[in-house]
């Protein structure tokens, strides 16, 4: 059993190494082997991959491994496979937040972090209080109570974001459009840099609480009397996985599907218990997303789809599987 | 003097503005099996829930060996007391080992993982409750009764002495329900574990307990001894109904049986 484990995670950790590696090339042009060993040259190639290819595939890995840990973390504390931050209404909140950033064109950095990710925060972090006040209210979050919920502010938020977009002018009417089909373009490593800190730190804090993840998803009433501080726990984590989802939305825009998918199929190889699902997860989202990228860049070539139609049309399909027919992991 | 291992002093839980327990006050001493029993509503596994700070705001005073657990930290209330919920009802995604495993938490510091010693804890659990052949099953393909007696392991896993259950007999069948409480009594017996038990079988609370606490509308409405319970007719006050007492033919153990009838 653990050595199954382990030899699993060895293998997707391989994988996702193979992704990183290589994406890159791949492209409308396939880029020469030798382009990637010589980044400060003026070939055109080999800035192709060093200041757009490269940056963006590192882009999609971070984003798609913050996704995927911040859609584990929803699922073990709602103990139902649905819940991730499309359908509790976080992503949407966060993309309000950076919405109203770009409208009001507020450019502003505070202690590092830029106005977009305080913004997608804060619209995170409300959207968070939301679901988590009315389910709480009622119901002691059934499954159904908080999906309802969800979706409902899912809607509220969306129609807040039209009417953001109906008052913009033209051009940045067009940029929000664009952000909100969710992508990973960039040029440079400005966007790797960004999201580094978010996954990075949203991750670290989550494995530092996969004893408490693994209770959690036994019960509230098992946790507290295993000794969990039940209420300390979900705050510390409900803050955590809505700065890391704010980070990312606030540099790729809302891309759905990742943190649902991601999460579900490291159980199904690797099982429930935390301290191997953390890393699975992880490595599966970060592959995942740079799948989808790839496809998106790929087939509608010389144009590109946004990476979050993609998702969403794998996505999709799954999460009506996991609905009608899906292994139902939880009551 | 002896200090009782829980002692509870005017208890107050209201449920949205619901009085749920009214100045509840009583002892339990070490090493006790106590029954908790009463009608619906009583106030029976509220009042478990509050010794196991599982709710939260209630009024009083509860302690545990002379120590309030109101200034207790969870971890530390964990590694004294056990909870053991209703066997049915939640889907649990582990194997019988690792569930038991994650008993040890109130023993394990934030950045550790499962050691040596609590392998060697929870090894030494198995061997008493005698569940090693069930270690590598999925808890989720496990029967009500199995699943019970990992729970109480589980429980017992954290290094708790004083163990709370919640009808931990409910839904078992007759075997399982004999499997669950030999466990209990032996644990009782020969590792000093105390216990208390809320329980809807009044012949289970008058067979196994040392002492009954008898709740009725969220108030302490009787306790003491299995027998000053079945001469002080309080059964009958307790229910709102007639109760017959027969002596069983193969051991001396009264049993009642509710024949019934206005009082």
């Amino acid at each position: 059993m653990k050595r199954k484990r382990e030899a699993w995670l060895i293998g997707l950790g391989a994988l996702a190494v193979a992704s990183l590696a290589v994406a890159p090339f791949l492209g409308t042009k396939l880029t020469a082997l030798g382009a990637a060993l010589h980044p400060g040259s003026s070939d055109v190639e080999a800035s192709i991959f060093w200041t757009l290819r490269l940056p963006r595939v590192l882009t999609a890995f971070l984003a798609g491994a913050a996704l995927a840990v911040s859609g584990m973390v929803f699922q073990a504390m709602f103990r139902n496979p649905l819940a991730t931050e499309s359908t509790l209404g976080v992503a949407s909140g966060a993309s309000f937040g950076a919405a109203l950033q770009i409208r009001l064109g507020l450019t502003f950095t505070v202690l590092g972090i830029s106005g977009s990710a305080l913004f997608a925060f804060l619209g995170a972090a409300l959207s968070m209080v939301l679901v988590f006040g009315l389910t709480g209210r009622r119901n002691r979050f059934s499954p159904s109570t908080m999906l309802l919920s969800g979706v409902a502010i899912s809607f509220f938020f969306s129609s807040l974001i039209l009417m953001v977009q109906t008052t913009s002018d033209f051009h940045n009417s067009y940029k929000l459009l664009r952000w909100l089909m969710g992508s990973l373009s960039t040029v440079g490593f400005g966007s790797v840099v960004n999201l580094l800190p978010f996954t990075l730190i949203g991750t670290v804090f989550i494995a530092a609480f996969t004893k408490e993840l693994n209770l959690l998803s036994t019960g509230d009433d098992l946790a507290a009397s295993r000794g969990v501080c039940v209420q300390r726990t979900r705050r510390a984590l409900f803050l955590t996985t809505s700065l890391t989802v704010g980070g990312v939305v606030s540099v790729c825009g809302p891309i759905g599907f990742v943190g649902m998918i991601a999460p579900h199929v490291a159980r199904l190889i690797i099982g429930n218990n935390h301290r191997y699902l953390l890393p699975a997860t992880l490595l599966l989202g970060g592959t995942f997303l740079i799948l989808c990228d790839t496809v998106a860049r790929a087939v509608t070539s010389p144009g590109e789809m946004p990476v979050g139609a993609v998702t969403a049309l794998l996505g999709g399909p799954f999460f009506l599987w996991l609905l009608v027919g899906g292994k139902k992991w939880i009551p | 003097m002896i200090r009782p291992a829980l002692r509870v002093r005017g208890l107050n839980f209201s449920y949205r503005q619901e009085p749920v327990l009214k100045n509840v006050s009583f002892d339990v001493q070490e090493g006790e099996y106590v029954s908790i029993i009463g009608p619906n509503g009583a106030g029976k596994s509220t009042l478990i829930k509050c010794i196991d700070r599982i709710l939260a705001g209630w009024g009083g005073e509860i302690s545990l060996f002379g120590e309030s657990i109101a200034s207790m930290s969870q971890r530390r209330l964990a590694g004294m007391v056990g909870y053991v919920p209703q066997a049915g009802g939640r889907s649990i995604l582990f194997t019988v080992e690792e569930f038991v495993l994650m008993g040890r938490y109130p023993q394990m510091g934030p950045f550790t993982f499962v050691r040596r010693e609590d392998r060697a804890f929870v090894e030494e659990i198995f061997r008493q409750t005698r569940l090693s052949p069930l270690a590598e099953r999925p808890m989720n393909s496990l029967s009500g009764g199995e699943r019970q007696l990992v729970f109480i392991a589980a429980a017992l896993a954290q290094g708790a002495k004083i163990l709370l259950l919640d009808e931990p007999t409910a839904f078992l069948d007759y075997g399982h329900q004999v499997g669950c409480l030999d466990l209990l009594s032996k644990m009782n017996r020969e590792q000093g574990v105390t216990l208390l038990s809320v329980t809807h079988d009044i012949n289970q609370a008058v067979g196994e307990s040392d002492r009954i606490l008898a709740f009725r509308g969220g108030e302490l409405f009787f306790q003491g001894t299995p027998s000053a319970l079945l001469s002080g007719k309080v059964a009958e006050k307790l229910y709102g109904t007639r109760f017959s007492v027969y002596t069983s033919q193969d051991s001396d153990r009264p049993v009642l049986l509710p024949i019934g009838g206005a009082l």
